[in-house]
């Protein structure tokens, strides 16, 4: 099948050539950052974790949302999932191999990272998340692969693969809870310190990932022949706004736990996040901003007849993923760094190189869901064409 | 890299039960004695088990020992210091055990978001933000407090860490390796305490006065106060000990004859947020 990524029109050839220039770029800021270390980030002593970090924690909910096509047809057998639950588990696999660039990238010796498993540690939680995150990447290439190439070859998928596919939906919760469990588990972070982490994590997760996958099944449409269908568009949509829902009323669920019981370690990072503390707010306007999106695309999701609007569910889903990426990817791991353990302010912004080290780690995931993607819609077409 | 890992061994020498940076010698060591490995048992309370009857009464009119005359002890099951902040008038009383430390560790001198500190001055309201009064004593609001690692008897920071990379010893100290450190400063994340410094740049040329006899550390590797178990393991109090002036006792907390234990036994004295249940083993006499 990998033939078929070597064969394409030319906006095909323009995205991968853009991707691949971009990467160049991120590589170059990456050497750098190997020559001078961590130093070139926005990363402080006080804040030692930063925007590394907080896209693993936000792709790992990407990945971890590609279940929400996979569970509904093989647990349920709801049958207009069909057609797209191989962008659900194309989309993991990207996904997966962006969170272990991240890791990467974090590491101020990437070249021991091995040591994670020459001396295995059972009581770190890092080591348990490698091993999932692993483990789901593994089953979604096994699972991706097969079911996509016994569709070109029009036979059905093997039984053999059937226990792979049930065991990567608990696999796409562990990667989440485990994940999560990387923070909650921390004395003294107040703010991640709180059992409904993994869970609004999950929520978070379940509505960010299918907003992504309709936003992919738009523009497949538009631009290539594969049509996912009105239906399972309109089924994903249903559960993207249960899933956001979910994750608000977790959120508020917080907010309430903190506001009303008064107390200042579990006040003062929300303080810091939308208020700002001691005149020190980066920031408050992104996480009022990713609060307006969610609440706009709840209502927009909402209201059936919006909903309904191709156009409009475009819009509600770009706000979805938009909004958590800020509150994942921005607000959720510094607002846990700020203020310190002694109750100093140091703030954290990314630097241009972190950015662009980031933006080539995502026009990685870009390429490699780009091929996946050419690979499924040319199996589809050469299968319709067959017909 | 090696070679000067190998170089620090040499120089520690025969006493190399002291030395936290090589693992490989701990666990050697480890392996000769019949006594559990080195993660301690939060609930087991040494400390109050060690002092039921049978054992002679403390003599508390014993003077502390003069770490001028006396080597330390040799052996601890878990080291602890009492600092003595009343002895600390201002800034310039904990200048030189500061600077004692810095010294001696080749402590880099960076800019706020780089530094690398082991021990360092705060103030009251820092240090124990659950102990705080609304109306603190003028005198105490202004004393220069020292924070350090606490060389927690429940140490969140080795529970994180996934290479193992920090861990406890069995004398209660809990070290870095500095050549199995990936970076991934999880036991920053996990430290409550802020004691931790992660080597954003290399801190090589940053370094003012440089000292042959400890290693310097590489860029990307996290590093702590130690206890200075570079000294104890030949016999030397820690730097700070011996520079404060009597001001800081060391001691094996397990041991109820021990100096620290015969120093808290006579001081009212509090530790940084107890709550958090790690057991810090630095204790503050305020
Ligand atoms: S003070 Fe922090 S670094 Fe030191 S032992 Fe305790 S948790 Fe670990
Ligand atoms: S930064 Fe080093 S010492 Fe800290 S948790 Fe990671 S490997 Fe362990």
């Amino acid at each position: 099948m990998l033939e078929t990524i070597f064969k394409g029109s030319k906006s095909y050839w323009t995205l991968v050539t853009i991707l691949a220039g971009l990467i160049a770029v991120g590589a170059i800021f990456y050497i750098k950052q190997l020559q001078v270390g961590l130093g070139i980030t926005g990363m402080s002593r006080d804040v030692s974790w930063g925007f590394y970090i907080a896209q693993l924690t936000f792709l790992v909910g990407v990945a971890a949302g590609g279940v929400m096509l996979v569970l509904p047809y093989y647990l349920h057998n709801y049958k207009k999932f069909g057609k797209i639950t191989i962008l659900g588990e194309f989309l993991a696999i990207a996904s997966i191999i962006m969170c272990l660039l991240f890791v990467m990238v974090d590491l101020g010796q990437p070249a021991r990272a091995l040591n994670l498993w020459l001396h295995p540690t059972l009581h770190s939680v890092l080591f348990w998340d490698s091993l999932v995150l692993f483990g789901y990447l593994f089953l979604n290439l096994l699972v991706g692969w097969t079911v996509l190439d016994c569709e070109r070859n029009a036979v059905p998928p093997p039984k053999w693969i059937k226990p792979f596919i049930y065991l990567s939906i608990p696999f796409a919760f562990g990667i989440h809870t485990v994940t999560a469990f990387l923070y909650c588990g921390l004395p003294g972070r107040h703010f991640w310190l709180t059992a409904v982490l993994a869970p609004r994590f999950l929520a978070s997760a379940f509505a960010a990932g299918p907003a992504f996958v309709i936003i992919l099944c738009l523009i497949l449409k538009k631009y290539t022949k594969f049509n996912a269908g009105k239906d399972a568009v309109q089924a994903l949509s249903r559960i993207i706004t249960y899933a956001l829902l979910a994750n608000i009323f977790l959120f508020l669920c917080e907010v309430f736990v903190a506001m009303y019981s008064q107390m200042p370690s579990h006040m003062v990072h929300l303080q810091y996040l939308f208020f700002g503390l001691h005149g020190h707010n980066a920031l408050v306007p992104y996480m009022w901003a990713a609060m307006t999106m969610m609440a706009v695309a709840i209502f927009m999701l909402l209201v059936p007849s919006v909903r309904k609007n191709e156009s409009y569910l475009a819009i509600a889903c770009v706000l979805t993923f938009v909004g958590i990426w800020i509150d994942k990817g921005l607000g959720m791991i510094t607002g846990g760094f700020v203020p310190n353990p002694l109750h100093q302010v140091t703030e954290y912004m990314p630097t241009f190189p972190e950015l662009m080290i980031s933006i080539g780690i995502y026009s990685i995931g870009g390429l490699i869901l780009t091929f996946l993607f050419k690979m499924a819609v040319s199996v589809r077409e050469e299968v319709s064409q067959d017909l | 890299m090696k070679n000067s890992r190998r170089k620090f061994l040499k120089i520690a020498g025969a006493t190399a039960a002291g030395l936290g940076l090589s693992t490989t010698a701990i666990k050697a060591l480890e392996s000769t004695t019949a006594e559990p490995p080195r993660a301690p048992d939060p609930h087991a309370a040494p400390a109050v088990d060690t002092i039921k009857m049978g054992k002679p009464v403390i003599d508390e009119t014993a003077p502390v020992a003069d770490v001028k005359k006396n080597p330390p002890p040799s052996k601890a099951k878990q080291w602890a210091m009492v600092v003595d902040t009343r002895q600390f008038k201002s800034s310039k009383d904990l200048e030189p055990v500061v600077n004692a430390c810095n010294k001696i560790h080749n402590i880099p001198s960076l800019n706020k978001k780089h530094e690398i500190k082991w021990i360092w001055e705060e103030e009251y309201k820092h240090l124990f933000p659950s102990l705080e009064t609304k109306f603190l004593a003028e005198e105490v609001k202004h004393r220069p407090f020292p924070a350090l690692c606490n060389h927690c008897e429940n140490p969140p920071c080795v529970r994180a860490c996934p290479t193992q990379a920090t861990f406890k010893r069995k004398d209660g100290i809990v070290l870095m390796d500095f050549h199995r450190c990936i970076g991934c400063r999880f036991c920053m994340a996990a430290c409550p305490y802020g004691a931790r410094s992660f080597n954003y740049v290399d801190p090589r040329p940053n370094i003012e006065e440089f000292n042959p006899q400890f290693p310097t550390r590489t860029k990307g590797v996290v590093e702590k106060c130690n206890f200075c178990a570079e000294r104890l393991a030949k016999g030397q109090w820690p730097a700070c000990v011996e520079a404060s002036n009597g001001a800081i006792t060391f001691g094996d907390l397990d041991d109820p004859d021990s100096d620290v234990r015969k120093v808290l036994k006579n001081n009212f004295s509090v530790r940084r947020n107890v709550s958090l249940g790690t057991e810090p083993s630095v204790y503050y006499i305020i």
